[in-house]
């Protein structure tokens, strides 16, 4: 069973960048502030520090998408 | 790869055979009566679904440049409307936002009522009880004004079991986007929204929503009255039947023509001049080698091996006067304006990556203005709403490759253009800084 996986909308991220700050094993910056995700399934583990970088992004823009709706 | 027949006398199909440029639409070439003389009476399935396998057969793929096989398309809408019993909408997309592009309004401005068939047709086959036609107010012709007047002389016949709406899309690069498009029709600006649920299951109104280009219905409109092997008689194995291509030479003039699948570039590129080079595919296309162009071929198993893809059919062969370098750095400047600017990764790199290609250019361009460009370019690829600086950063990649000897000449402070005049189409109207989304 696939894990769960990190996605960011792009239109809501504004860049404040608390993800990278909370989950640096997944999420860089770019030169701009903006995440860049790595885009493996969430590795063991993680989940509790994705979550809290799910909550802690000022504009909803991090989601953590449950490996049910990926096949999508 | 085998092409099957490439008969040019099979074509045009979708163009009238003598275009009467000049028509009004009413008693010509264009009109109702002359349409249903070509191509005979609209004929209906008179049940739901059944098309879809006919439009399978014949391997149709959408022409607005995705090549996204039409029956998935249709079948997902099909599905999605029994499963959630909701009546589904359907959308002929008609806005070009090419620049370089001219097919869907000559289309539609020389065959209205073949997209108005296929656009019946896709409706009676997913069990629409709604069709819009979404297209620009026009770059030169009223075609807003043929339309309804093509969209009346139907009604008045009743040859309509579906009622159009005709709909404008603001003249910008990415109102044709699929989900700007919705996002218009629902009442909003015409700028692109990240990650719906599919359209196709909840799109206007949230009702499943069938979104195809004109140019695609106009071919299924043909292939409801003629069958699939009739489709299959032009065109490769693998990627079936004609499309129309808009062709630029030297004189800079769009040529609209309709052109078999897997056609030899270099028939369509005319005399190509040692080191010459072919724009295939549009402003998120691909420059092509004179080399390369030569041995490729006009579909996307060909064009895969130059990482490029037919797209919506744009065709550009650069005349010997003109630097690559120099037209590509004045498109990209425009496809910046172009960019919604909804997300950070587009809105940062976008104008870098056309400030430094205009550095480069211009013969001014810092030692690090290449790697920049390709690091941007890897930045933006894959973290936008959309496809657009995915499809800036290809366009600006294969510049780069392909006029490769010249960025050298541009670093020793040389340009091997003779003229200054732009070549590459612009719109006049585009963006210059300020953005107008309404």
């Amino acid at each position: 069973m696939p894990a769960d996986k990190l996605i960011v909308n792009p239109i809501d991220c504004a860049g404040h960048g608390a993800c990278a700050e909370l989950l640096p094993e997944l999420i860089a910056l770019d030169e701009w502030g903006y995440p860049v995700i790595d885009p493996r399934p969430l590795p063991p583990g993680l989940e509790r520090h994705a979550r809290a970088a799910v909550s802690a992004c000022p504009t909803l823009a991090l989601r953590l998408v449950p490996a049910s709706e990926q096949a999508r | 790869m085998t092409a099957t027949t490439t008969s040019l006398t099979q074509l045009p199909r979708l163009l009238p055979v003598k275009p009467d440029r000049k028509g009004d639409g009413k008693g010509d070439a264009h009109g109702l009566d002359r349409h249903v003389e070509r191509h005979g009476r609209l004929t209906y399935r008179d049940r739901e679904g059944v098309l879809i396998r006919d439009i399978e057969a014949a391997g149709l793929t959408g022409r607005g440049g995705a090549a996204f096989p039409a029956h998935r398309k249709l079948q997902a809408v099909f599905d999605a409307a029994d499963k959630r019993r909701r009546t589904p909408r359907v959308v002929a997309n008609g806005a070009e936002s090419e620049p370089a592009s001219d097919k869907d309004a000559t289309l539609l401005w020389l065959s209205p009522h073949l997209v108005l068939d296929g656009l019946q047709l896709a409706a009676e086959a997913v069990g629409a009880d709604t069709a819009i036609l979404y297209t620009h107010a026009s770059r030169q012709h009223d075609l807003g004004r043929r339309l309804s007047e093509a969209i009346s002389e139907r009604a008045a016949r009743n040859l309509d079991r579906v009622p159009v709406q005709l709909a404008l899309a603001p003249a910008r690069f990415l109102s044709g986007q699929e989900t700007a498009l919705l996002n218009h029709l629902g009442g909003g600006p015409a700028v692109p929204t990240f990650m719906p649920p599919r359209i196709t299951e909840r799109g206007l109104g949230n009702a499943p929503t069938l979104v195809q280009n004109v140019e695609t219905l106009a071919h299924l409109a043909l292939i409801a009255r003629k069958g699939p092997g009739w489709f299959r008689g032009v065109g490769t194995e693998a990627e079936p039947g004609s499309m129309l291509a808009t062709i630029r030479r030297a004189d800079g003039r769009p040529k609209v023509t309709e052109v078999p699948l897997g056609i030899p570039l270099a028939s369509l590129a005319g005399e190509l001049p040692p080191g010459g080079a072919v724009l295939v595919g549009g402003y998120h296309g691909t420059w092509l080698s004179e080399s390369q162009a030569r041995q490729l071929t006009l579909d996307n198993r060909s064009l895969a091996a130059a990482q490029a893809r037919v797209g919506a059919g744009i065709v550009i062969a650069l005349p010997p006067d003109r630097c690559g370098l120099v037209e590509t750095a004045r498109v990209v400047r425009y496809l910046a304006l172009e960019s919604a600017g909804q997300c950070g990764p587009c809105l940062n790199a976008l104008p870098r990556i056309a400030a430094a290609l205009a550095e480069i250019a211009g013969g001014r361009a810092r030692p690090q203005a290449v790697d920049d460009i390709g690091r941007w370019s890897g930045l933006v690829t894959g973290r936008g709403a959309c496809h657009h600086p995915d499809g800036t950063a290809r366009f600006v990649g294969s510049a780069l490759r392909t006029f490769a000897a010249e960025v050298r000449r541009h670093e020793r402070g040389h340009c091997s253009a003779a003229s200054g005049e732009p070549f590459l189409p612009i719109p006049p109207d585009a963006a210059r800084t300020e953005r107008d989304w309404t």
